[in-house]
């Protein structure tokens, strides 16, 4: 469990933008990750991915890391944004795009 | 066995018993739904802090029988 969370740690730490989510932004296999996708899509930021279906540790493990039951989950900066709900809410209201900018956040390419 | 919308507004009620819950199911099968949770108990919180309070009024179901609930969040005016 300890070595779960530090890679978790790892990840949420070396990824300015990262998204723990079900399937790859090509591919989402869940309607919650397509629309967490297609939010980072229209904010143009850089990020990483992380596909939990791919590893049963993850997926387990990321829910305890955040004290949070669902996925998709976003990490700015090693913090907990929320899920796509919680994503969808600030982005309507320009809170996300607030927070990717003062957290100077790198575009996308 | 999937929750009924009444289960789900009912098991949010007893945690806030001030919330207003509007429910939708979404594709009408009983098993995708959208919450909407007004409560005064909100004010101050972020939102983060908000869901939680809901998910934990589910008492884990949420990501386990509930899958598929959006959930939105706000404070009376």
């Amino acid at each position: 469990m300890s070595d779960t969370n530090a890679r978790i740690s790892e990840i949420v730490n070396s990824n300015d933008v990262v998204l723990f989510m079900k399937g790859t932004p090509l591919f989402p296999q869940c309607g919650f990750s397509s629309r967490a996708v297609a939010i980072l899509e229209h904010c143009g930021v850089a990020y990483g991915s992380v596909d939990v279906l791919q590893d049963m540790e993850i997926r387990q493990g990321i829910k305890s890391y955040s004290d949070w039951p669902t996925i998709p989950q976003l990490y700015v900066k090693g913090e907990f944004v929320g899920g796509s709900d919680i994503m969808m809410e600030m982005f309507e209201a320009g809170e996300l795009q607030q927070l990717l900018d003062d957290k100077q956040v790198a575009k996308a390419s | 066995m999937p929750m009924t919308a009444d289960d789900i507004a009912e098991m949010i009620r007893q945690a806030l018993p001030d919330a207003q819950v509007e429910i939708t199911d979404l594709a009408g099968d009983g098993d995708h739904y959208a919450a909407h949770v007004t409560s005064a108990a909100f004010a101050g919180k972020s939102r983060v802090q908000q869901h939680k309070m809901v998910y934990e009024a589910l008492g884990g179901k949420m990501g386990g029988v509930l899958h598929a609930l959006q959930l939105t969040t706000a404070v009376p005016k």
